[in-house]
């Protein structure tokens, strides 16, 4: 992560009649980096990256690749995926992505795309009847016939089995270490924290928090967190001294001092057996700054 | 450019041909019809008895001569050439010049035989010339297959680019399209392409059939008829790509594609001829591409024209390509709104 920035978001606005959707946000994306745009739904993340991508137009702003206006070099350069994208049908596989192949003037190694995205078995199928794992798959093939510079992934493992989700990780890691730039919209904030080296954060068309996540992580909390089922803990112990909520039918306690907490605890009582201790994570924080679920 | 719209033709092209439903509907269709129009129709059982009358139709006044107030005759104004080669071909029972006296008939045709029977029932005693007109009789069929072809492209060319184009763009697939490098131009030419190649393979299968079957009539140049079914072709595309361009929902396009495609068929003379419609019914129709096709095809097949004879309805045609393929790329939209 050297260097100028391989893209540069400016003062970007997105207005559909009188909704404004994206309020003039700027940010870099750094080059040979896992970037993640994440957000609440209607935060305006899709349409920041769809903007990005050249499939929505802005209403004014500008997004600069490799310091020039994003044009015909960025279409050449980049590779997407849809979180979803309907392809022909009764085409299969090797042939969808030979047509996209031919598309471009920088190309990859067809039968390598189709290694290392698993669909060697699944080449002369046809499109319609693909997995939904499958289908993403293909989508990602999609993306990297091309042998793209700067890879966009749109909530790319929605609909996933946590298998299937775990083998998707492993797939854009080893994508990654190919020094490509990947810029992940997604809804998990497990997904972010795994693969993204620096996140976004927006919010109804504003970013709220940028940088790297354990770098945000250790900037917003010095405690961990303590946390017990409800049924547990319903009453807490007289002059409990640390903050305390209630959340998903767990009670969590913020501390930074897990000794004097559960000394606390064990001393009114409570049952400490289904005890858990744990730092905090990105959907912590993401919560805190939203103020919202994940996946309402 | 030429790489990545053959990229989109090849697919778009497979995509069609492993779609046997819709593959076997645009074969079969036509041929299918064409079968059926010609059992019900090549008897030759007509209604009414057809004469042509040699003077303006303005002019035509039925009180000048009792033969004229004949019913279930239909009297057509037309240039005394023109209707004599129709009497020739059976297309006229009769053809009438009051003025010179004159009558022409085919002595091969029934119908001119009871024509002249009324006549004569209606004049005095050597009051007409009679003249023979010979030549081979034009069957209903052989007037219809123009038709059949030229309304199986239109459906086809229509349709088969105005509905796929929605659909793409309903699904997606068009917003994908948009993250390449692909342009627009490079997409729509795809598309023509791809639908003119395939319109074309029916319309010659669709000809050798009729041709084997039917024994249908040809009497001018293959070429000028090839040349007539290309323009007619992508003139039609050109008009499904402009309604398509940025219309999302296939009902609405449906509508559209209906909305041209309803008045096109009944009043482009694909199943009856308009010589004896109204003048205004005549002049409008003269602004649909099929009208210009269709009077091409059948003025080589036949009355035996040739390129120079169809040349004013093949530059409508070329005209008519302009001005909506402009259109529709101007329009073209990958997303909807």
């Amino acid at each position: 992560m050297t260097g100028p920035p391989i893209l540069a978001v400016r003062e970007l606005v997105k207005n559909y009649g009188p909704v404004r959707a994206v309020r003039g946000i700027s940010f870099d994306v750094p080059r040979n980096c896992c970037f993640g745009l994440l957000g609440p739904n209607g935060a305006g993340k899709t349409t920041t990256v769809e903007i990005i991508e050249g499939v929505t137009p802005a209403t004014s702003g500008q997004v600069l690749y490799e310091g020039e206006k994003a044009g015909a070099a960025f279409r050449q350069d980049s590779g997407v995926q849809f979180q979803t994208a309907a392809l022909q049908d009764f085409i299969t596989v090797r042939e969808t992505l030979e047509m996209f192949h031919r598309l471009y003037r920088r190309r990859a190694d067809i039968d390598q795309v189709i290694a290392d995205c698993a669909l060697e078995k699944l080449e002369k199928r046809d499109n319609r009847k693909l997995s939904g794992g499958q289908r993403q798959r293909l989508l990602l093939a999609i993306a990297l016939v091309n042998d793209p510079k700067i890879l966009f992934l749109d909530e790319p493992t929605t609909g996933m089995d946590p298998q299937a989700r775990r083998n998707f990780w492993e797939l854009v890691e080893r994508i990654r270490a190919r020094s490509k730039t990947i810029v992940l919209t997604t809804h998990y904030m497990e997904e972010a924290q795994a693969l993204c080296d620096e996140i976004v954060i927006m919010n109804e068309g504003v970013i709220i928090t940028q940088g790297a996540p354990d770098t945000l992580l250790k900037a917003h909390y010095k405690e961990i967190i303590l946390e017990l089922p409800e049924s547990d803990l319903e009453e807490l112990p007289p002059e409990f001294p640390f903050h305390t909520y209630r959340r998903n039918g767990l009670v969590e306690i913020h501390t930074d001092d897990a000794n004097e907490a559960i000394t606390r605890l064990s001393r009114a009582g409570a049952p400490l057996g289904r005890l858990n201790i744990r730092p905090f994570r990105l959907e912590d924080l993401f919560l805190d700054l939203t103020g919202k679920e994940l996946r309402s | 450019m030429i790489q990545r719209i053959l990229a989109i033709l090849h697919a778009r092209n497979l995509e069609f041909l492993r779609d046997k439903a819709t593959l076997g509907w645009n074969v079969a269709m036509p041929l299918l019809l064409v079968a059926g129009m010609a059992a019900i129709f090549s008897g030759g059982d007509r209604a009414a008895y057809k004469v042509g009358l040699v003077q303006a139709e303005q002019e035509i006044n039925t009180a000048a001569h009792p033969f004229l107030e004949t019913r279930y005759f239909d009297f057509i104004a037309m240039d005394q050439e023109q209707a004599i080669e129709q009497v020739a071909n059976h297309q006229l029972d009769l053809a009438l010049n009051m003025d010179s006296g004159t009558y022409w008939i085919n002595p091969e045709s029934p119908g001119g035989y009871f024509a002249e029977r009324m006549l004569e029932a209606s004049s005095r005693e050597s009051e007409w010339l009679r003249q023979p007109a010979s030549g081979d009789p034009i069957t209903y069929v052989d007037w219809l297959v123009p038709g059949i072809l030229g309304m199986n492209i239109m459906f086809s060319c229509l349709f088969g680019v105005g509905y796929v184009v929605v659909r793409y763009r309903k699904n997606g697939f068009l917003k994908r399209l948009k993250a390449t490098p692909l342009r627009p131009v490079e997409f729509l030419s795809a598309q023509i392409i791809s639908r003119l190649m395939l319109a074309i393979f029916v319309t010659l299968l669709l000809y050798g059939a009729t041709r084997l079957l039917l024994d249908i009539r040809m009497e001018g140049s293959g070429v000028a008829l090839f040349l007539v079914a290309v323009l007619a072709s992508i003139s039609l595309v050109s008009i499904g790509l402009a309604m398509a361009a940025r219309v999302t929902s296939e009902e609405l396009a449906g509508g559209l594609l209906n909305m041209v495609t309803w008045p096109m068929m009944l009043l482009s003379g694909v199943w009856f001829s308009l010589a004896g419609a109204p003048q205004w019914v005549q002049q409008l129709s003269n602004i649909f591409p099929l009208t210009h096709a269709l009077t091409a095809a059948r003025e080589i097949m036949l009355y035996g024209a040739g390129l120079s004879d169809v040349l004013p309805q093949l530059l409508l045609l070329a005209g008519i390509t302009a001005v909506f393929l402009t259109l529709g790329a101007a329009m073209f939209r990958w997303r909807g709104a």
